[in-house]
């Protein structure tokens, strides 16, 4: 029979109570509030009345169309080319702006293009920063999770040994955690600056002055990876610290059978390590993935979602048009995007790494 | 099949000496038991066989060769854990052929091997099972198996019926015992359990503190221990030990005496007594009847009925407490007195530095 304590809901609620009601408050309705938002045109401060919009929203977010056009012909049906051999094509700006005739394209902008033969596919979003934003986000989380995952558990690795000193090692690398990500950021501006920066100090040093001195935040083409590098380097040890309780909840016998059976270290690693690391690993994808999606003060204070928006984010760009522009619907269509993302790659992390019986 | 053979065997833990200089040998074949109290070092012992903790001083050698220092799956040996050890995400069949598969056996040759254990053991049923779907014993099985499949000269057994419920404990004993009758390896098994070691074992290996106490068959355990600790730690219920004087001594008997016990002829010869010496008798529960030549007489404070016999405490004169084995259904109860006798001839005599004399 079970005991009276674990019987007793009302001990539980009033424990729980507390911070349930704390993230109802803060979490839970915030977020039906942001729902509902998405489905209007509400302004953060605005003397029009609010209107119901219905998915207006959500096609503005995430209207794309493609549009192939041909090169223009001259009389002869062949293709004109300029000076420098380059096909021309028709202005897109003929088909998005005001044609009657492609009312699905107006008011898009060109995202990104390519040619199939003689014809440019034209790839159109109505809200490119958005696109921009949303696949920067993807690519930092497709190389911080691995990434960040697959050290953190080497360090784990590293540090669940039994030698002297190694606690030393345990704090070091887990000091970035405890520091502000707002401070962190700040710190790695002064270490990418273009000029004096450490990292350019560096690389230079290392190469006797042959590297040349890069602007790391400044260049569309190093930003965001300078952002990844930076933000691996400051979460990896709180992914260790979780490897680490998943590694030391692994029997030692196991391992010794596995050394009495004549297992290599990689064996070993293979057969008694990774499987008993199963849950942990779930977590900490899980975990890095969604901290991954919320990527947010670094760009804050770092770049500022430039240079180009080479380094927009999603998070960003919630924050940056609901309070920034003001355009709270916009914010919060967002947002309820960002949600459905991360809900449905949990899951698929999910389902990918179950238990198969 | 090998022979094992341990000498002068030491292990430090830092300063503290845990083994104090091991001499064993186990001959081809012998199933030989480890057994003490918990702390005694057994477990230890075994480990250091096993290759799983240091040598700290001394020679091991297992078949012709040292193997000191040669790592665990060199030194053709099994072991078997108290907690069974198996791989918890593999099946039955892959846990069997563990070591084949790490040592990339071709498959033809882990399924031979495989169906052997598995046929030795009677669990062909179970090879498809994960471990989370096997009882106790079923696990234990799977632990044996890998052992039997690694055909080693050694099988090492760490109190492996341990956590298994009494009932199946005696089936998988009886199991163990077919086993080495089958096998015919030598086995090397520890327990806290003297009933184990007492059933199972060619030889019994008794330890205490570091120290082993006394080697022999198990009878002899039983009827000539060396000394008091092994009087009083094979055989339950425990030996009865009584303070005595002696109060005669001659070529084939010595004669003791106290307010107790009166007036009992030991038959020793050339005993190492001298006339007046304090000793210690020991009496088994179940050399005592009730009436006979003495008369130990005391009163009844408890009475166990365990249904084959019953087991009476009995507070004597001098207030020393005696266990007597009666028969299941004979009339005592508590607050009775009871006269009591002994088989002189099967009484044990201990000096009082602890030694037989």
């Amino acid at each position: 029979m079970a005991s009276k304590f674990t019987r007793s809901n009302r001990v539980g609620w009033s424990m729980a109570g507390p911070a349930a009601v704390l993230m109802a408050i803060f979490v839970v309705l915030p977020f039906i509030f942001a729902i509902g938002l998405s489905f209007t045109n509400q302004r953060l401060i605005s003397p029009n009345p609010t209107q119901f919009v219905g998915l207006a929203n959500y096609e503005q977010l995430l209207g794309v169309g493609v549009l192939t056009l041909e090169p223009e012909r001259d009389a002869a049906g062949a293709a004109v080319r300029d000076d420098a051999g380059a096909l021309a094509y028709p202005s897109l700006r003929s088909f998005t702006r005001n044609n009657d005739q492609y009312p699905q394209y107006d008011g898009m902008r060109e995202w990104f293009s390519f040619d199939i033969g003689e014809n440019r596919v034209f790839v159109l979003g109505r809200d490119i920063v958005f696109l921009k934003a949303l696949i920067n986000t993807v690519i930092f989380v497709l190389i911080v999770a691995p990434v960040q995952g697959g050290l953190a558990l080497g360090l784990a690795l590293l540090i669940n040994q039994k030698l002297r000193g190694i606690n030393l090692f345990r704090a070091i690398y887990f000091m970035p955690v405890v520091v502000s990500i707002v401070v962190v950021s700040l710190l790695w501006r002064f270490i990418y600056d273009g000029n004096s920066g450490l990292l350019n100090n560096l690389l230079g040093a290392a190469t006797f002055g042959a590297f040349p001195r890069i602007d790391w935040l400044g260049n569309p083409g190093t930003a965001l990876g300078s952002i990844i590098a930076m933000s691996i380097w400051q979460a990896v040890g709180f992914h260790m610290v979780i490897w680490l309780s998943g590694l030391q909840t692994i029997s030692p016998t196991l391992y010794e059978a596995a050394a009495i059976e004549g297992a290599s270290p990689w064996q070993t690693f293979r057969y008694v390590t990774w499987p008993g690391l199963r849950n942990t690993a779930v977590l900490v994808l899980i975990v890095i993935t969604m901290q991954a999606f919320s990527l947010f003060s670094q760009i804050d204070v770092m770049t500022g979602g430039g240079p180009l928006d080479s380094t927009q984010t999603i998070v960003f760009q919630a924050v940056e048009r609901g309070y920034g522009k003001q355009d709270i619907s916009g914010g919060s269509t967002i947002s309820v995007v960002l949600f459905v993302i991360v809900l449905s790659i949990s899951f698929i992390q999910r389902w990918l790494t179950r238990e198969k019986t | 099949m090998a022979r094992v053979s341990l000498s002068g065997i030491k292990k430090n833990y830092g300063g503290v000496e845990i083994i104090k200089g091991v001499d064993i040998d186990i001959a081809d074949g012998e199933f030989t038991v480890f057994v003490g109290p918990s702390g005694c070092g057994k477990s230890t012992l075994l480990r250091m066989i096993a290759g799983l903790e240091d040598i700290s001083d001394g020679t091991l050698t297992i078949g012709e060769r040292v193997v000191n220092d040669l790592p665990p799956k060199d030194r053709s040996i099994a072991m078997v854990f108290q907690s069974y050890a198996i791989f918890p995400h593999m099946t039955v069949r892959e846990n069997l052929a563990f070591g084949l598969t790490i040592a990339n056996a071709p498959k033809a040759e882990k399924d031979a091997k495989v169906a052997e254990a598995a046929r030795i053991l009677q669990m062909e049923h179970l090879l498809e099972r994960r471990p989370s779907q096997l009882s106790g014993g079923q696990r234990q099985r799977v632990a044996i198996g890998r052992a039997i499949v690694r055909k080693p000269g050694v099988f090492l057994f760490d109190e492996p019926l341990s956590n298994l419920d009494a009932a199946l404990r005696v089936d998988m004993r009886m199991e163990l015992s077919k086993l080495h009758a089958d096998l015919g390896a030598t086995m090397i098994y520890v327990t806290h359990d003297q009933v184990e070691a007492m059933t199972l074992a060619d030889k019994i290996v008794v330890l205490n503190a570091g120290i082993v106490q006394q080697v022999g068959s198990p009878l002899e355990l039983y009827h000539r221990p060396a000394n008091i600790f092994v009087a009083g730690f094979i055989g339950s219920p425990k030996m009865n030990f009584l303070k005595v004087r002696v109060e005669a001594v001659d070529a084939t008997s010595v004669t003791v005496g106290s307010a107790d016990i009166g007036k009992l002829v030991l038959p020793r010869a050339n005993a190492t007594a001298k006339v007046g010496d304090e000793v210690t008798i020991g009496m088994r529960p179940h050399h005592l009847t009730v009436g006979g030549a003495q008369d130990i007489t005391g009163r009844v404070v408890l009475v166990e009925r365990l249904g084959n016999e019953t087991l009476a405490a009995v507070v004597l004169g001098s207030g020393q407490q005696i266990i007597a084995a009666l028969p299941g259904d004979i009339d005592v109860a508590p607050g009775q007195e009871l006269h009591l006798a002994t088989q002189a001839d099967r009484a044990s005599l201990f000096l009082a530095n602890g030694l037989a004399a």
